[in-house]
């Protein structure tokens, strides 16, 4: 199969490859950069866990082309902290106990970023119809909730810092 | 909520802190090493050709289309595996399973050939070009029918002897005197119940990658695996490579939930693979594969009854259960209970006489009854109970609440011995049941209750006071394959005063790290945070069956705590070496021995450790370790109380749980935090099969459900802010004093769920709605009874 040469930003860095045109974007993230914080947990994009940010809007990579990502601005887990200091986000999951095998954790906090930039404040109804499209089976949502309702108090109560992807 | 007692500080963070997870920093930065992350020079990639038919004859395999594909660089079929003798392998329960098959296949999407390639897209093509000629065989789907003299017999391997379907009958208790019982008492009720087929869908799937050194002659397994000592073995005798050239390690492990206990075929067709090849070999399971092929939970049809006296004392119980283990009993369940700890089904009641008999059919399904967080069929046995109880009381028009405070187990009768042979360690069932009542309002909520029936709304209370059995288990009687179930650490304390613990099960997200340095911190007083636990690596880990039926706690946190100890007491002798006392007046507080009466001569354990390997007695082995095997004298039995308010909305069938208090106990706990996360999950996972998941199939035995589309795992929408708290009644016979709390939950929800919907449609004249009670179900029955809107 003939490849495409793509071009993008992830988490602010200039990337290339050449990839066959069917390609999915999550096996481009893991498989040819190396990049395995972005986890693959079905075949019919209703887990989540491959949630990133494409050119800052959250999608699931197992169903995108990673030639359609041509370039395009990618925000993963990889690029939430920065210089070392973990995202409110990162911090939040840890503080409030929100993953225990850690697996739909990347992109639960992917999906949980653009939420709060849709939403600064939202209402716990709010939140949970925000991750509906993340599935979770170790924690009930509990902790999860209340690590996005941490983030969201912290992002309110500090200046905007650039979101990873933008 | 209950206090939890401490006596560490936070810094040393022994028992009852809730100390952040320490697993935590590497998952929250995408850093985790799951099994589809890790890539070693030279792999290779394995996919499976998976049968469209339940039941069929293969004529013939073309695989040279597939083997033209680029990049494919081998197939693997049943006939190439029967030529080593692996085309069979031994089940946990001692039945066989085909890995890959030579003539027949038994479900719809078993494995039928293997394709290796240098790719992970190439191996699908491959696949995809593997043509498989087959002729349809009649196919039985329901356990009932199998068991029907004229059904095609599905196992021709077992012998002319056995050429029926049934796989086993066991049975537990007094069938004489139970009968006579329920002959005798003033009320009997009686409820077919049926559980249904579900599946785990851990969201990491599974996967392996095999790594066969042709020059060592050494096979590295990397593989998600709940039990990596016991696949060793396993590998080893199936394979025929000696043990010690077989390394198994797990890295991190995406949710197990029982669903990594199995060795599944692909394991072995990967080994095969790169044995074959000289090259590491990776296979990763797709969502829907794990959905339709590996190991599914429960469906059991259960007949249960239950007698009482006109006030309402229970006088028997009696089940008879057919189980549907699909085309091979694959269960993992101790090899002397082949239907689990079923025979735990008195639950949380007082009585004299129980029988439980349980018969197992093959079906043309994949392996049935064996794992979903609860692997002993334990969640089968209170489901029934439960049910009943709440039935009983119902028609005896007694508060489901009093029926049950009059029937528990009393806390002055443990340790209490059912009439099923269990002897129940420890518990308070009334305090659970009375705090769960208080903490969700009962009273006023039946007074509400009465108020919306009276204008024709539809509202259920529901109870569950389950009893849970787990700990597995004392070697007297438990073991799987003749391994006996014990558990393992091995602690070695540095010169500098910190350690390493390795121990022989293996956290799936459970928090392993965190909670085992806790129980060291503990017993030793060296810091949580200075302590690392390993696991996962079976050169380095002593033996142990791993992590499942929550038995982490109860045997290999028992060895923990044992080890530890034994380091305290070479530690005692050297401090008396060092402070020039006897052994005898020397005290330990707060990781420190002191010279009784004077406080201030005094060696910390730090300090002790160093001595260990600078200063120690001429006499003694220097160094400070200690290992411990743990036998548990019994099992371990937590328990707890749920309640759970329910709205049905009278034009959808809908269910809306309003409330849902949960009050467990498990024991001492080691750390709130963990354990309620623990609580929240499984009580996620006792909801999923109450309201939305089931594995279905049809009459061609077709799996209804084999993807993320059908199979409802509920969201953060569906899910209940739930309400939890805590009694704690002590193990008695535990090292620590508990119990193990992964799967109380998924145990104890599902029939206070069903309870409460039945409770709100009882005045109906409804007695029983099986799991999962989807809208369509309730929906049926409203307009049934004719009030739907």
């Amino acid at each position: 199969m003939d490849k495409q040469h793509i071009r993008l930003t992830v988490n602010g860095q200039a990337m290339e490859a050449d990839v066959e045109p069917r390609l999915l974007l999550v096996h481009l993230l893991r498989d040819v950069f190396g990049l395995t914080g972005t986890h693959i947990g079905c075949d019919s994009s209703h887990c989540g866990a491959c949630t990133v940010l494409l050119d800052g809007r959250s999608v699931k990579s197992c169903t995108v082309l990673a030639v359609s990502a041509d370039g395009a601005s990618l925000g993963t887990i990889e690029g939430m902290a920065e210089g070392g200091k973990l995202h409110p986000l990162q911090q939040a999951f840890w503080d409030q106990h929100g993953l225990q095998c850690g697996f739909c954790t990347p992109g639960m906090i992917m999906q949980a970023s653009w939420l709060l930039e849709q939403n600064p404040d939202p209402t716990e109804q709010e939140i949970r119809e925000g991750i509906a499209g993340n599935l979770c089976r170790c924690t009930g949502y509990v902790n999860i909730v209340k690590a996005i309702q941490q983030a969201a108090g912290e992002l309110a109560a500090e200046p905007a810092e650039p979101a990873a992807a933008s | 909520m209950t206090d939890v007692k401490v006596t560490t500080t936070p810094e040393v963070a022994g028992m009852g802190h809730s100390m952040k997870r320490k697993e935590d920093p590497r998952f929250i930065r995408g850093q985790g090493q799951y099994i589809d992350d890790l890539v070693l020079p030279n792999m290779v990639w394995m996919d499976i050709v998976r049968s469209p038919y339940a039941h069929a004859k293969i004529l013939g395999i073309d695989a040279s289309e597939a083997l033209a594909v680029p990049g494919v660089l081998a197939v693997i079929t049943g006939k190439d595996l029967e030529a080593a003798g692996l085309h069979w392998m031994p089940t946990l329960a001692g039945d066989k399973q085909m890995v890959l098959p030579t003539d027949t296949v038994m479900y719809q999407a078993q494995e039928v050939a293997a394709v290796i390639a240098d790719s992970r897209y190439a191996a699908a093509d491959g696949a995809a070009a593997v043509y498989v000629d087959y002729e349809p065989l009649p196919v039985v789907v329901d356990p009932f029918k199998s068991l029907e003299p004229d059904a095609p017999v599905l196992r021709p391997d077992r012998g002319p002897e056995k050429a029926n379907n049934h796989i086993w009958h066991w049975e537990s208790g007094d069938r004489e005197a139970t009968e006579a019982a329920l002959a005798a008492s003033d009320v009997v009720v009686e409820e077919n119940i049926y559980i249904p087929r579900i599946h785990v869908a851990s969201i990491e799937t599974c996967g392996c990658i095999a790594d066969w050194d042709p020059v060592r002659e050494h096979l590295d397994l990397h593989i998600t695996s709940q039990a990596p000592h016991a696949y060793r073995t396993v590998v080893s005798l199936v394979s025929g490579i000696p043990e010690h050239k077989i390394r198994v390690k797990t890295h991190d492990i995406g949710g197990g939930f029982g669903g990594k206990v199995p060795v599944y075929p692909g394991y072995v067709i990967a080994v095969v693979a790169s044995l074959t090849l000289g090259r590491p070999v990776k296979w990763i399971e797709d969502r829907s594969e794990n959905l339709q092929a590996d190991s599914f939970a429960r469906d059991y049809h259960i007949n249960v009854k239950l007698g009482a006296t006109k006030d309402g004392k229970i006088t028997a119980l009696q089940a008879k259960t057919l189980a549907d283990h699909g085309y091979t009993d694959a269960a993992a369940d101790p090899s002397k209970f082949p239907a689990g700890l079923f025979n735990v089904i008195t639950g949380s009641y007082d009585m004299a006489n129980a029988f439980v008999e349980v018969d197992a059919a093959y079906t043309n399904k994949p392996p049935g009854g064996v794992a979903y967080r609860c692997s002993f069929r334990v969640t089968e046995a209170v489901h029934a109970v439960e049910r009943v109880a709440d039935i009983m009381a119902h028609e005896l028009g007694q508060d489901p609440a009093d029926f049950r405070f009059r029937n528990f187990i009393q806390p002055e009768q443990f340790p209490y011995h059912t009439p099923t042979g269990w002897e129940y360690d420890s518990g308070d069932y009334p305090a659970a049941l009375r705090k769960a009542m208080d903490i969700i309002g009962y009273e006023d909520l039946r007074r509400e209750q009465a108020e919306k029936r009276e204008r024709g709304e539809l509202m259920g209370i529901g109870i569950s006071s389950f009893t849970e059995i787990v700990g597995a288990g004392p070697s007297h009687t438990f073991d799987i394959l003749g391994l006996k179930m014990f558990d393992s650490c091995e602690i070695r304390v540095h010169p500098t005063g910190s350690a390493i613990a390795r121990i022989g099960v293996q956290t799936q997200g459970q928090g392993h790290e965190t909670t085992f340095a806790q129980i060291i911190a503990e017993e030793l007083g060296i810091p949580a945070s200075a302590i690392t636990i390993e696991y996962g690596d079976t050169d380095t880990a002593p033996y142990g069956l791993g992590t499942y039926a929550s038995r982490s706690t109860p045997v290999a946190g028992a060895a923990t705590a044992v080890a530890a100890r034994k380091i305290r007491d070479k530690a005692r002798k050297i401090a008396a070496h060092l402070l020039e006392a006897s052994e005898d007046d020397l005290e330990w507080e707060n990781g420190r021995f002191f010279v009784r009466g004077s406080p201030d001569k005094a060696k910390t354990i730090q300090e002790l450790a160093f001595a260990a390997y600078t200063n120690h007695p001429q006499g003694m082995e220097a160094g400070l370790e200690a290992v411990d095997y743990y036998d548990p004298p019994n099992l371990t039995f937590p328990f707890g109380s749920y309640i759970c308010v329910v709205d049905i909305d009278k034009q959808t069938g809908r269910v809306n749980i309003r409330r849902f208090v949960a009050v467990d106990d498990c024991g001492n706990i080691i750390n709130p935090m963990i354990v309620d996360g623990q609580i929240h999950g499984g009580l996620t996972m006792g909801l999923a099969p109450s309201l939305y998941e089931e594995i279905r199939y049809d009459e061609n035995g077709n799996n209804l459900a084999g993807n993320f589309m059908e199979y409802l795992v509920p969201t953060a929408v569906e899910t209940p802010a739930w309400e939890t708290d805590k009694t704690i009644t002590p193990s008695p016979h535990h090292p620590i004093g508990a119990k193990g709390v992964g799967e109380s939950a998924t145990v104890g929800a599902p029939p206070a769920i069903a309870n409460a919907v039945v409770d709100a449609l009882w005045h109906l004249g409804v007695r029983n709605i099986d799991i999962p009670i989807t809208p369509q179900k309730v929906w049926a029955i409203l307009k049934d009874k004719g009030v739907l809107e």
